[in-house]
């Protein structure tokens, strides 16, 4: 249908999900069944979920390579890995968890339900929505692939220079490392703009800036914060990339390089890195939370106000990752204070969460036992952060087992741990069946035992000057039973792990019916079926406050959200643009249909970068010009989007 | 908000600002502009570590880069005056004006391989070698970019793709053109005014 007009009043009308203007909509938004539509589609739930899968599977193959290292460590003086094995095991143990696993996980959270809470029918760029999924696919089979020739990574997640570049290194497990954290550099980022724009164009009329749940806010956040930290990321990479095949002299003590400026660069990514995994996270928390406090969050906007403090925050501490470099003192003082303020903001978070549950009537499914578990670990976790944000404590626990102990609580605790709440949470909403209570129960216990009996000894095994990273220790340390006590409880949190899965598995099948709401969520995806149709929403809702499902007993504003009456929308796929302060109706969009380019341009992209990676510079030239093609295809203006001149129009 | 039951008209797909690709280009730029800033960051970083001896002892001259920057600055106000002729719907004017940029663009990256190939260091003889080539190429690529943008616009235009209302596209690789010229400014400042400051 092309756009002959230019502009048009939108029709209103009231309209459920069984209306004919629903079934209109069902087969204008609908995916082709059959292998094409699967590889074209660019419905943001079926990303959404893919994004989760994928996700979760590179969290148990990082975990596998986690219960390897445990069974070398259990005793001293083991050989079950040689010490390159073990370098490489661990290297990808971190890298998989960090960049493969906790921030995508979290994206498909956001993919999934950014369109549903903020009620619209699709993310800004639906096709650009697909091309991140692939390419973020991409670049974890590229790092993968590594351990087919059997040179992964094998400097851990974070990589330090010298020993990263070729005279030290000279096999080609860095550029495996450096050009697959470029593209996938260049999924996140795609990813980011994408949920910028959504947030800042696509909420329903009426969701004034006050108005959005906090998982917008959260990913919304952090999504600056990765368009704005990730190229530090990606350059330090590229210059490590050329330090190895080209000679220059960065990162070389030779030739006037400087080993710390791959720090620096490092750092200044990571550490905002470190808020970009978890303040999506702690929006899942803030949203899910109150549903089983029954009432809403305490200190709505002291929660917007911490996350985005500390996102701002999180680019001024990186230094405290190198307080044992011998820089000036001034630095360290700074620094320093700046790590102990960037405490004070998620405190704010954790106090209004402890109010919620105080003040609120709590319900203790499983959920709630993943979301109080976060709050506990994440103190934990946070009072270890605050020891090594102090200079003095950090040079004698930096590179020892506490650092180690501390990551883990922070990003199994604020990840792991509000993740799984959150699959409890949308898992009736993504597949219309329920999680298993009692199966809930003894997974959480079970994650929540071998968690801790693996973790909290640990900060005692560095206190005691276990060094991290050795392949293996001498006997009469003093630390024998306690490796054996994280072995033991590392396998318990796998068995943990095991029964959320087998829970997922029968669910599926045999779960109880959901219905649309099972947990009398007050947010607009409980307004949808579950799970929602492909349109999402038969009208576009108007929303008057935080709690559209929650006003008749609330009576927080004065105007009532009307979900079923609305704007229809339905002269081919559409959205409603609306102004970023107000949520006044500013535009309407022309969505685009399902499309192959994304996969295409990841396709070549990816052949580019695997020429990169063999030399073979002919076969990346001629694959970067063919990402050049295709991407003037995409972005070709087309009639029904309504990016061409009419002829009517002149 | 719920008791409104009918609305203005509103504009129908890419219209100007209300496009979202012009809002995703702005995202573009801002993470740009980081990358340039820690480009940057790099090299002043190296510049405080070693001071004047980090300096090579020929420094990039002005004779090239002064009327390449001017060149560029030039292909700029050509962009613009292309813009403002697409929302006031003379294509004519619209395609003169990428045409004349595409032009200074193209001269611009060809002086600029000029200037490369004068230099007394190479990217691999020393830091402030791999620098200066990283970062001027870092930002060739993204000229050559945008000379790419200008051709395929142009193209559009003639095609007549494009009128009063219908050319967020033309904006959106506007705002583009400006951005890359912006950064050039930074860079001319770094390698060509500040070490003759001292």
């Amino acid at each position: 249908m092309a756009v002959i007009d230019y502009d048009r009043a939108p029709e209103f009308a009231t309209a459920g999900y069984d209306s004919p203007a629903a079934s209109r909509l069902h087969a204008l938004w609908e995916t082709k069944p059959g292998l094409i539509g699967w590889l074209s589609t660019v419905d943001h739930k079926e990303l959404g979920v893919r994004y989760l899968v994928t996700a979760f599977a590179f969290l148990l193959l990082g975990g596998l390579e986690a219960l390897v290292m445990r069974l070398q460590l259990a005793q001293p003086n083991e050989h079950l890995l040689t010490p390159e094995q073990y370098n490489q095991i661990f290297s990808m143990h971190g890298i998989t968890m960090i960049f493969l696993y906790a921030q995508p996980i979290l994206s498909g959270f956001s993919i999934y339900l950014f369109p549903l809470i903020l009620g619209t029918r699709d993310m800004a760029f639906p096709r650009l929505n697909a091309f991140s999924y692939w390419a973020y696919l991409a670049a974890g089979l590229f790092m993968y692939a590594s351990f087919l020739i059997g040179a992964a990574p094998n400097d851990g997640w974070f990589n330090y220079a010298p020993y990263a570049l070729k005279q030290f290194n000279p096999n080609p497990n860095m550029d495996f490392y450096a050009l697959g954290m470029i593209l996938l550099g260049v999924s996140t980022t795609a990813g980011a703009a994408n949920f910028l724009v959504t947030f800042l164009r696509l909420r329903a009329p009426g969701m004034s800036i006050n108005r959005v749940p906090i998982l917008a806010w959260g990913t919304t956040t952090t999504s600056v914060g990765i368009l704005l930290s990730v190229p530090a990321v990606s350059l330090a990479f590229f210059l490590l990339w050329l330090d190895r095949q080209f000679g220059t002299h960065f990162y070389n003590p030779d030739g006037q390089g400087q080993p710390l400026l791959w720090q620096h660069l490092f750092w200044m990514f990571a550490h905002p890195w470190v808020y970009i995994i978890v303040l999506p996270a702690m929006g899942i928390v803030s949203d899910a939370l109150p549903i089983f406090c029954r009432r809403p969050l305490v200190g709505y906007t002291v929660v917007v106000l911490a996350t985005i403090a500390t996102m701002v925050l999180g680019f001024g501490v990186w230094l405290h990752h190198m307080f044992a470099t011998g820089l000036p003192f001034l630095a360290l003082s700074f620094f320093s204070g700046a790590s102990f303020i960037i405490t004070v903001p998620s405190a704010v978070a954790v106090f209004a969460w402890i109010a919620t549950i105080w003040t609120g009537r709590p319900v203790f499914t499983t959920a709630f036992l993943y979301f109080a578990g976060f709050v506990s670990m994440f103190v934990i976790g946070g009072v270890s952060g605050v020891m090594t944000a102090a200079v003095p404590a950090d040079r004698q626990l930096t590179d020892t087992y506490f650092v180690v102990a501390h990551i883990h609580y922070v990003l199994i605790g604020i990840n792991l741990f509000p993740v799984l709440g959150g699959l409890h949470v949308w898992f009736p909403k993504m597949t219309g069946r329920m999680l298993s209570e009692r199966l809930g129960r003894w997974s959480f216990w079970t994650v929540f035992a071998g968690f801790n009996m693996a973790f909290l000894p640990m900060h005692w095994t560095g206190l005691a000057g276990m060094p991290r990273r050795i392949y293996t220790y001498p006997e009469g340390m003093g630390w024998d039973t306690v490796n054996l006590i994280t072995t033991i409880g590392a396998f318990v949190l796998a068995a943990g792990i095991l029964i959320f899965l087998a829970n997922i598995a029968l669910s599926r099948r045999n779960g109880r019916f959901a219905g649309p709401n099972p947990w009398d969520g007050p947010t607009l995806e409980w307004s949808t079926p579950s799970p929602p149709p492909p349109y999402n929403f038969p009208v576009i809702p108007a929303v008057a406050s935080r709690h559209p499902l929650w006003e008749d007993r609330l009576d927080e504003g004065l105007g009532r959200s009307s979900i079923r009456r609305g704007v229809v929308l339905d002269h081919g796929k559409e959205a409603l643009a609306t102004s970023t302060l107000d949520g006044e109706p500013d535009a309407i969009l022309k969505m685009p249909e399902d499309s192959l380019s994304p996969l295409v341009a990841t396709i070549v992209m990816t052949a580019a970068f695997a020429g990169l990676l063999l030399h073979w510079w002919m076969f990346a030239g001629a694959y970067a010009a063919l990402l050049l093609a295709a991407t003037i295809v995409w972005l070709w203006p087309e009639r029904e989007l309504g990016q061409r001149a009419e002829a009517s129009h002149g | 908000m719920a008791d409104v039951t009918d609305l203005e008209r509103l504009p129908i797909g890419s219209i100007g600002h209300r496009a979202s690709g012009w809002w995703g280009m702005l995202a573009v730029i801002m993470t740009e502009g980081a990358l340039f800033s820690y480009l940057l960051f790099s090299y002043y970083y190296f510049a405080v570590q070693y001071g004047r001896e980090f300096l090579p002892p020929h420094l990039p001259k002005l004779h090239l880069s002064v009327p390449n920057t001017a060149l560029l600055l030039l292909s700029s106000v050509a962009v613009w005056w292309a813009e403002q002729g697409a929302k006031l719907g003379d294509r004519r004017r619209l395609a003169l004006g990428l045409a004349a940029a595409l032009i200074m663009g193209v001269g611009f990256v060809a002086i600029q391989a000029l200037e490369w190939s004068e230099q007394s260091f190479t990217i691999a003889s020393s830091s402030y070698g791999s620098l200066f080539f990283t970062i001027t190429g870092f930002h060739m690529a993204h000229v050559i970019a945008g000379d790419i943008v200008l051709a395929v616009l142009l193209l559009w235009t003639l095609l007549g793709y494009f009128d009063a209302r219908r050319n967020a596209a033309v904006s959106i690789g506007a705002i583009y053109w400006h951005f890359v010229d912006a950064v050039w400014l930074t860079l001319f400042f770094t390698f060509y005014v500040t070490p003759r400051l001292s």
